[in-house]
């Protein structure tokens, strides 16, 4: 075990545990904010550089600090490591550089596009972006296009994560979309647009934390803060039937897995709890589905804006 | 009790004199009173022909605005929806086709767009949240009606039209939304 310190707080880890992955060891706000790297899909981290972190003791035996800021989903730790996140100021000014430049590109069209309300761009740029904008030239723009009848590709709104590549080369082995250019011209692409079909490509849509990759069954139906997520299960053969349905009264508007607060598909029975495209995409009849109750969702994302109950129950804690 | 304001009058009840037991004087003192009033600044306006100014920042009845080229600005984005206090605001949204974009600013638009003017506030939070200059509050009042359904202001009432364009300059939330 490696003890390693995060923002003044200890925590002894496996040798070879990345930086990002000790903090959420710790959790709450020393946690670096993460785009690329997704735990579950391996070979995913080091593309954004969003995880930035200062290290100022690089471990007991060589106490110097790291010349640069250090990418944490890739950094591993080492004993005696002390890091600083929230309270470095240097994180602070790269990581509003690292927003500016992930907004360079991005059209920032939140009011039109569905995933604002769960975009991890949103947060960051909250968080950590500048008021206003400093460029001034063209952005680079793409048509919309369809990937398979079910997912719609914005490429304008891509990040270039690399995460949807990741989630296919892992779900399928074949895998027929891959990012095409380089630099400034690389995108999302499959050849002459052939459709991807695969039982699990749904999944593109949860791993992705801008709005690039939709639900084409869902699209403009509504917005995430109008409706109410509940945890509901199916049979199904394929996946494990364990999902969220996003319902607007009665009616399930989509379904997506089940998500941490990382924005990462949890566990379900042991394994990665992806769903399969059925589950996703064709059962929309409440019938279908045996709800279990509503998901919890944190009391400062505007999903819960409309739940009345969890303010009444602080007061009583508070009492 | 010691007075705090040192105004108030002691009561007496000491008989009348004569000249009051007449009550002649009091009421004509009254009357004329009255007659001097008729001589004063009125503070009153004749309503339908003269109005009076509405402040700048009156938040009156909605309007739901097209841009300089006609097309309408809202995005069904549904933020004054949840900015609303009074939940008076609904809206379902829909994609734009193509050949509809002199109509709609954006790719998605509001379908249906409705406000209950019967449960909405006035607070202008709606305006505030807009972040495409698309709802604005206006000097205009909302006028009564019969029944409770035609409270509930479609498109049809809130989209300004083209020859007849409301105007917001003078709103403090106007030029929130920079050109491209």
């Amino acid at each position: 075990m490696v003890k390693v310190t995060i923002d003044d707080k200890t925590i002894e880890v496996e040798p070879g545990t990345t930086i990002l992955s000790a903090a959420r060891q710790i959790g709450g706000e020393v946690v670096p904010p993460a785009m690329c790297f997704y735990s579950k899909l391996p070979g995913t981290g080091g593309k954004c550089r969003t995880c930035l972190v200062e290290v100022s003791q690089g471990s007991e035996k060589d106490p110097r600090p790291m010349p640069k800021l250090v990418a944490s989903c890739s950094t591993p730790v080492m004993d005696g490591m002390v890091v600083k996140n929230t309270t470095s100021e240097k994180v602070k000014v790269g990581r509003g550089a690292v927003v500016e430049f992930l907004l360079i590109n991005h059209p920032l069209d939140c009011p039109v596009c569905d995933q604002a309300g769960e975009c991890h761009l949103q947060d960051l740029g909250f968080e950590n972006g500048g008021e206003g904008t400093r460029y001034e030239e063209e952005k680079r723009t793409f048509d919309p296009v369809d990937i398979g009848n079910k997912i719609k590709l914005h490429m304008n709104r891509c990040i270039l994560c690399y995460r949807c590549v990741a989630v296919a080369n892992q779900l399928t082995d074949k895998r027929v979309h891959g990012v095409l250019g380089r630099g400034e011209h690389a995108e999302i692409s499959t050849y002459i647009e052939k459709a991807i079909d695969n039982d699990f490509s749904g999944n593109m849509i949860d791993v992705c934390p801008v709005g690039a990759l939709t639900d084409k069954t869902f699209r403009f139906k509504s917005r995430v803060w109008f409706l109410k997520p509940m945890e509901a299960s199916c049979e199904c053969t394929k996946c494990s039937g364990k999902t969220v349905v996003w319902m607007f009264g009665n009616e399930i508007m989509r379904v997506t897995a089940r998500k941490d607060q990382y924005g990462e598909v949890e566990d379900q029975d042991g394994k990665t709890g992806w769903i399969c495209n059925d589950c996703r995409f064709e059962k929309k009849d409440i019938s279908k589905w045996n709800i279990i109750g509503p998901r919890k969702i944190n009391r400062h994302s505007v999903i819960s804006q409309g739940n009345y109950t969890s303010p009444r129950q602080t007061i009583k804690k508070l009492n | 009790m010691q007075s705090l304001s040192n105004r108030s009058k002691v009561v007496s009840d000491k008989p009348m004199t004569f000249m009051e037991k007449l009550y002649l004087p009091a009421i004509l003192g009254g009357m004329w009173i009255t007659f001097t009033h008729l001589f004063r600044k009125h503070n009153t306006l004749k309503y339908p022909e003269q109005t009076k100014a509405f402040a700048p920042v009156y938040r009156g009845m909605h309007v739901l605005k097209r841009d300089e080229q006609g097309r309408e600005n809202c995005t069904a984005c549904g933020l004054c929806a949840v900015a609303c206090p009074a939940e008076a605001i609904t809206m379902v949204a829909n994609e734009r086709e193509k050949g509809e974009e002199h109509l709609y600013r954006e790719e998605k638009y509001a379908e249906i767009y409705e406000i209950n003017m019967l449960r909405c506030i006035f607070c202008g939070l709606c305006e505030e949240a807009c972040p495409k200059e698309a709802i604005f509050l206006t000097d205009r009042l909302v006028p009564t009606e019969y029944e409770r359904a035609d409270f509930i202001y479609g498109k049809d009432k809130l989209v300004e039209s083209m020859d007849y364009r409301i105007d917001i300059t003078d709103r403090q939330s106007t030029g929130k939304r920079t050109e491209k």
